[in-house]
């Protein structure tokens, strides 16, 4: 069932990417595959549990349920993109320092939502934050240190 | 150890995370991913229970494969030496007959994953299919269906282990109390649900006819020893690797059919192949869980002393054993550890497991503790509300305060603080202000109630407590291996296979304090066959206290070996010689030597070495410990809805003992994880089926983990007893948190819900069966429905 593969402009983390893709394929396989950034992991395929979740154009979307087709000319972020060489961003040094994981799988999708969020919102309160992060599944840590990391990365973020 | 800084008991950053936060770790299917030369498996699956295969069609020339692909291959079959058991034979793919749904009875081979989907829907396998039996306590019933049929069943249709232990007064027990409390309890199928699912990447090199398999899983080296038995080829030709592990919490510890298939497709086409399981195989067919009933029965004093206990428990195991542990660790373990640390001399256990046509059952996060404790936890709640007694004064009429203390199954309990921890859980809830508010609320129609749960955790067992299983394959004791290199740098070498739990982080700190360095200067390798010395894995919350106390063991050695070498230099006597600070120091002067020094010695000039010591620094060392008690008490407040069926969890709170904290930032992150777990098997997650057999609950649309909105502010407190059935004084703790919670929900909800009689005894107590309940209580009471 090989279906015609359609050529295509991904702007992944501000590098191009020229890639031929099946129209079916989906942004994470893409990404997973022909741009070898497999930090965006699969954790359900149905776009429930939230561990491929990307940044188009800055707005989080599960990179499971979208199609590599829909994201020519947008700009893409994954995990990938976010530190600054050696230096961690403020979302990720949170993460190391109040254990915001464990197995780490999870983590690159609570990475980018987070981001999102506080990038868009960095006043946004305790409550509204915690249903913003119930997005996403994490089935090590219980999600307090999750919490706790991304509380620390907003104040970090606005100070 | 060092003077200065002592790195155990710091909550130490941990080493694992800065890869796995830039996205860099590497899974099973980023290895598979990266590799353009990688095929990709998709396994065709029975679509019913139960059945004959009358034939396997696919289109022509399709790479397909089926059991009579593979002519050498054996079956699988892990065994307990005991008369009471039947052993079961798992096909690698299905032969002639299917026995559960999602059963493995093909496989294809394509260039990427879409298109090895897309061929396996086109392969069409014609069943015959035939009456299911699903649940445990038909299955029983000689007019049931056979799961095995031509298999000899002495002990009763599809029971294949029926196990008994009786102390000699326990009718007499029962003829002195005062008040008989009889349960019912009911455990529902779940699935540990790691968010990586199963996935395996086989290799095969035709230059060195060697197959290495890149797997998620916990145990490497069972899983070469199990390949190269089943697959009749030598171990040599064989090389596992366990890399970044995505969470596993039991479901990666035994041996999968799919991984065997995928190294015998490997090895018969020369190819490297991958299989990255897809959520609804892994919902449907990877290894399930729980699935228990028992009955209990206490005899009680007025007083609320627990004289007897008598127990008859049945584990719906599925159509198949696990490999290497069997079907027999969950009904084993329960017989074993039911008591708990409650006082008790007279103990009836019968405990039974049946297989069904379902998805065979592995161990889960706490394997039968959860239900156990659940048991046990009900029944003091029960029958304190009988009796008209306190839930913590009847705890404590019961539970042990004097150590050693063995359980009248003949197990030894060493040291903890359960009353202590009971005490400190009632506190901290301010459990008289607590009653007040309920008071209040119920003159409000809202009904609040709190639940506690007291358990031991038996942690750290090596062989002795898997050899009383009488196991076949006998696991336990953990190897490590550390080596300085000239540099002065050290490299840990260990047969447990850590998959998120940061024990590269801890076992760090615990070496340079062994050994007077930075625990930065410690590398941790494992998770691979070929570099990394034979050991049974990471489960049973055994890593810190058996490979911890091995890594011990082998620091203890090289420390001596650095001692003796510098006493030789400094003319000293090795006695007087303290590691500290990458020095070796005469003790009480300024006079030493630097450990990188010692090191080159060792190495480069080690003809200065006095005899007999030998050139290098390398030493190894095993532990095999015949294990230990963790323990916690749990509490729980709810409000449960009375229209809905809702339970909301107001608080939750843990006071946890594990002994010795290695590192107390990852045992805190080990109980809010388990904790979650366990309020997730308390009232939310279930695999259902119709009755049918087919799943309901193929997708997270329909299995339902909690997010972070359903998960309370866990409230955890440590204390610390220290014990010397472990060497390093550290218990274990992964598994306490999925333990305890089950039963301090419950309790809560029954709390909550005794002012309309009601005993929550099922778990998930979903909404609909909370209803139910008050439904029932409601009719019986007032005559109408609600």
């Amino acid at each position: 069932m090989n279906q015609r593969r359609v050529e295509l402009t991904l702007t992944v983390n501000g590098q191009r990417h020229e890639v031929a893709v099946e129209p079916r394929k989906t942004l994470a396989d893409t990404l997973r595959e022909d741009c070898g950034l497999t930090g965006t992991h699969l954790g359900c395929e149905h776009g429930v549990c939230g561990a491929c979740t990307v940044l188009v154009d800055d707005e989080p979307v599960r990179s499971c349920l979208m199609f590599a087709v829909q994201c020519g000319g947008q700009a893409i972020r994954t995990v990938e993109g976010l530190a600054d060489g050696e230096r961690l961003h403020p979302i990720q040094q949170a993460f190391w320092e109040h254990h915001g994981l464990q197995c780490g799988f999870c983590t690159p999708g609570f990475l980018m939502l987070a981001t999102s969020v506080l990038e868009s919102r960095p006043d946004i309160g305790d409550e509204e934050l915690r249903e913003v992060l119930a997005s996403n599944l994490c089935r090590c840590t219980g999600y307090q240190n999750i919490i706790t990391s991304v509380h620390a990365a907003r104040d970090q973020m606005r100070s | 150890m060092t003077a200065g800084v002592r790195w155990t008991g710091r909550s130490l950053r941990r080493f694992e995370d800065p890869a796995l936060v830039r996205g860099l770790g590497r899974f099973v299917a980023d290895v598979a991913d990266r590799d353009r030369g990688t095929l990709h498996a998709a396994f065709v699956r029975s679509a019913v229970p139960a059945g004959e295969i009358r034939s396997i069609e696919a289109p022509p020339g399709a790479p397909v494969l089926t059991s009579e692909s593979f002519p050498g291959i054996r079956t699988m079959c892990a065994r307990l030496d005991r008369p009471d058991f039947v052993a079961l034979e798992t096909p690698v793919l299905a032969t002639d007959a299917v026995r559960h749904p999602g059963e493995p009875v093909a496989l294809v081979v394509a260039g990427s994953r879409a298109e090895a989907e897309d061929l396996a829907e086109q392969v069409v396998v014609d069943i015959d299919a035939t009456r299911p039996v699903l649940d445990a306590a038909a299955a029983t019933d000689p007019a049931a269906p056979t799961v095995h049929a031509g298999l000899d069943m002495p002990m009763g249709n599809n029971v294949v282990l029926d196990a008994r232990f009786s102390t000699e007064g326990v009718d007499a027990a029962f003829d002195a109390a005062d008040e008989i409390v009889t349960l019912d309890i009911r455990a529902h199928r779940q699935n540990a649900l790691p968010i990586e699912a199963r996935g395996a990447l086989a290799a095969h090199d035709p230059s060195t006819g060697r197959t290495t398999l890149t797997a998620a899983n916990q145990m490497p080296h069972m899983l070469r020893t199990a390949l190269a038995d089943i697959l009749d080829i030598g171990e040599a030709e064989l090389r596992v690797v366990t890399p970044e592990v995505g969470g596993a919490f039991g479901q990666k510890m035994c041996v999968p059919r799919e991984y065997v298939a995928l190294v015998a497709a490997a090895r018969l086409l020369g190819a490297t192949i991958a299989w990255i399981e897809d959520r609804s195989e892994n919902l449907l067919a990877s290894w399930h869980s729980r699935d228990h009933t028992y009955r209990l029965r206490g005899a009680f004093t007025r007083g609320g002393r627990l004289l007897g206990l008598d127990a008859d428990i049945v584990c719906n195991i599925g159509a198949y054993s696990n490999y290497p542990v069997t079907f027999g660790v969950e009904p084993l373990m329960a017989m074993a550890e039911l008591p708990g640390p409650y006082r008790l001399s007279q103990y009836r256990v019968r405990s039974r497991a049946v297989t069904t046509n379902m998805c065979p059952i592995a161990p889960y996060r706490g394997v039968s503790r959860p239900v156990l404790t659940l048991a046990m936890e009900r029944l003091m709640d029960t029958a304190a509300r009988r009796l008209d007694l306190d839930p913590v004064e009847i705890r404590r009429a019961n539970l042990v305060r004097e150590f050693p203390y063995a359980m009248p199954t003949g197990l030894p309990v060493d040291p903890g603080s359960y009353v202590e921890t009971l005490d400190a859980a009632a506190e901290a809830l301010d459990l008289e202000g607590f009653r007040r508010r309920q008071q209040q609320a119920a003159a409000e129609g809202r009904y609040l109630g709190v639940g506690f749960s007291v358990f031991g955790e038996r942690t750290g067992y090596g062989t002795p407590a898997f050899a009383a299983r009488a196991m076949e394959i006998t696991p336990g004791y953990e190897t490590v291996q550390l080596e300085m290199n000239p540099s002065g740098d050290v490299t840990a070498r260990i047969g447990a296979s850590p998959h998120g739990q940061g024990l590269a982080t801890a076992l760090s700190q615990l070496l340079a304090d062994e050994l007077g360095v930075e625990p930065r200067q410690v590398s941790v390798v494992h998770g691979d066959t070929d570099t990394t010395p034979y050991g049974w894995g990471t489960f049973a919350s055994r890593s810190m206290v058996i490979a911890g106390g091995a890594a011990k063991l082998a620091a203890e050695r090289l420390a001596a070996q650095l001692r003796e070498i510098a006493a030789h230099h400094l003319e000293a006597s090795p006695a007087d010689i303290r590691l500290e600070d990458n020095s070796a120091v005469v003790a009480g002067t300024s006079v030493g030597v630097t450990l990188p020094e010692i090191a080159r010695i060792a190495h480069h000039s080690s003809h200065l070495l006095p005899a007999p010591i030998e050139p290098g620094l390398s030493v190894s060392a095993t532990y095999d410990p015949g294990g230990t008690f963790s323990n916690a008490c749990h509490a729980a407040v709810v409000e449960v809805d009375p229209d809905t069926g809702h339970v909301r969890l107001e608080r939750f709170v843990v006071i946890a003992d594990a002994g010795l904290e290695v590192n107390p930032m990852i045992v805190e992150g080990q109980i809010h994880g388990g904790v979650t777990q366990g309020i997730a098997n308390a009232l939310y997650e279930e695999l259902v089926t119709d009755d049918d057999g087919n799943l309901l609950t193929a997708s997270l649309m329909d299995f339902l983990p909690p997010t972070a909105c359903e998960v309370p502010l866990i409230e955890v407190t440590h204390v610390q007893t220290i014990t010397d059935a472990s060497i390093t004084g550290a218990k274990g703790v992964g598994e306490g948190g999925a333990i305890g919670a089950p039963a301090a929900v419950l309790n809560a909800i029954s709390d909550a819900l005794s002012p309309l009689g009601i005993e929550v005894d099922e778990m998930p107590a979903t909404p609909s069966r909370v209803r139910e309940l008050i439904r029932r209580a409601q009719s019986t009471t007032t005559g109408d429905r609600t």
